[in-house]
């Protein structure tokens, strides 16, 4: 099906691939959402870890940087050697690496907030007989909140990028619309997936920005904080 | 024979030395693509940044676009490009990965030119002036020097994602390392997508800290805690 002097977008295919283009956006959006979701969970404890234990820092971030270098085809092949290359096992696959490439970016932004606290405020929390465990939940994990939301923003885009990748590998969400345009040399649904992967990527940055507002109404993300986790 | 010794036998095999499709060679075109990308990128994305940077004007529209930019998924750009009959066969795929992955180098090398010109202290551009430096010197002499370690942290970013991406451009018909792992994918072939894999992460590790040591050396003391902290940036693009 090439198609020779067809226009260069073509709207009927968007309405009559509706269906398709949905389920490639769902599949999108969860491969997305398990990897941020477990890479946040992942890293705010090992970011507690290695801001609290000096010495853990040069192999946390060693690890880190390391996964975070390696390019992510050559992680999906690696990693499929053992998980698999097709779906269903692939998932696994997809999610081991993309989840990853998140630890760099939020275990650094989690030390960076930790370690941004005014020493004031932590000795403020001690006089007020806060330790321990109640004054890094109740005084510290919130006081580094702007700079772990900043970290979700780019951990969240990274991923969403990332994504399409794993079409390579039988997955890919909106990755699926760009191999199956490329394979039939048909512009149509590579820009329809290049404009869904960016709309949605903006979408959830603005969605991170939101609840950050919500949840850390006292500070609206400096711009300290946002170079951080640049 | 275990996985890890048939990887062993593909590694000592030697006709995958040797040849147009033999290691050696498919490094030097992964590395001759990087190399042809990160420079047009350099002149493009850091000329850009150096003539916002010192005019001060338009620099926050560029930055923005630039990071805008960087959602745009690299296999999009690349397989677009690709199937684009005035470029698509062009020197064996490599025009289209030139072109997708240049524009994919210029904004981290942008955005950190920029800030980097933007980070001089404006008593140091006053003084500069003060001591009778012209325009352009105050740009050559102070604002350039002061501005590098900036520029090479953009640099190495924007390098650490083509050499990840220029392994999506074997996908798209370029021959180069990535060219094994897609193969062994498309076949299956375990031991061929991990021989792959291992080589393109030596090259993307060798780019890595090949240009961490420049970085390091050019930066002063001073600005060595900021400068790490703009290595993180821009990150978003990876592929």
């Amino acid at each position: 099906m090439l198609l020779a002097g067809a226009p260069f977008f073509q709207w009927s295919y968007v309405t009559s691939q509706w269906s398709q283009i949905q389920a490639d956006l769902v599949q999108h959006v969860e491969l997305s959402l398990i990897a941020v979701g477990i890479g946040t969970v992942l890293s705010i404890p090992l970011g507690v870890l290695a801001w609290r234990r000096r010495w853990l820092r040069a192999p946390v971030f060693g690890l880190a940087s390391g996964l975070y270098i390696i390019p992510s085809l050559a992680l999906f092949a690696l990693l499929g050697g053992v998980t698999g290359y097709v779906p269903p096992r692939s998932w696994v696959t997809a999610e081991v690496a993309l989840v990853g490439y998140t630890l760099l970016i939020l275990i650094w932004n989690t030390v960076a907030g930790l370690h941004a606290i005014p020493q004031d405020a932590r000795e403020a929390a001690t006089a007020l007989g806060y330790s321990g465990r109640a004054r890094l939940m109740r005084v510290e994990l919130p006081l580094a909140l702007p700079y772990i939301f900043a970290g979700l923003r780019v951990a969240t885009s990274t991923v969403i990028g990332l994504v399409t990748v794993t079409a390579l590998i039988g997955l890919g969400g909106l990755g699926q619309l760009i191999t199956y345009g490329f394979n039939i040399s048909y512009n149509t649904p590579i820009i329809v997936g290049l404009v869904l992967s960016i709309a949605l990527a903006a979408v959830a940055d603005l969605l991170l920005v939101g609840a950050q507002r919500l949840v850390v109404p006292w500070s609206r993300a400096s711009r300290r904080a946002r170079a951080a986790a640049r | 024979m275990s996985f890890l010794d048939r990887l062993f036998h593909w590694f000592t095999t030697s006709a995958n030395w040797t040849g147009s499709s033999g290691i050696p060679a498919q490094f030097w075109h992964s590395l001759a693509l990087s190399l042809a990308t990160v420079g047009v990128a350099l002149v493009l994305g850091g000329g850009l940044g150096v003539v916002l940077g010192h005019s001060g004007r338009g620099g926050l529209v560029a930055v923005n676009a630039a990071n805008a930019f960087r959602a745009v998924p690299s296999l999009a750009l690349l397989t677009l490009l690709a199937i684009q009959p005035a470029i698509s066969l062009k020197w064996n795929g490599f025009l289209a990965a030139w072109i997708a992955l240049t524009a994919l180098a210029i904004p981290p090398i942008l955005t950190n030119t920029y800030v980097g010109m933007r980070e001089v202290d404006a008593d140091v551009r006053d003084a500069a002036r003060a001591m009778g430096l012209t325009g352009g010197q105050v740009l050559g002499r102070v604002e350039a020097p002061l501005a590098l370690p900036f520029v090479m942290a953009g640099v190495r970013t924007a390098a650490i994602e083509v050499v990840a991406t220029s392994t999506l451009a074997a996908y798209v018909g370029y021959s180069d390392l990535g060219t094994y792992v897609i193969s062994g994918l498309d076949t299956q072939n375990t031991v061929l997508a991990a021989a792959g894999a291992l080589l393109v992460g030596v090259m993307a590790a060798l780019v890595a800290l090949g240009l961490g040591i420049p970085l390091r050396l050019l930066t002063p003391a001073a600005l060595r805690r900021d400068a790490r902290v703009t290595t993180l940036q821009g990150r978003a693009g990876l592929a």
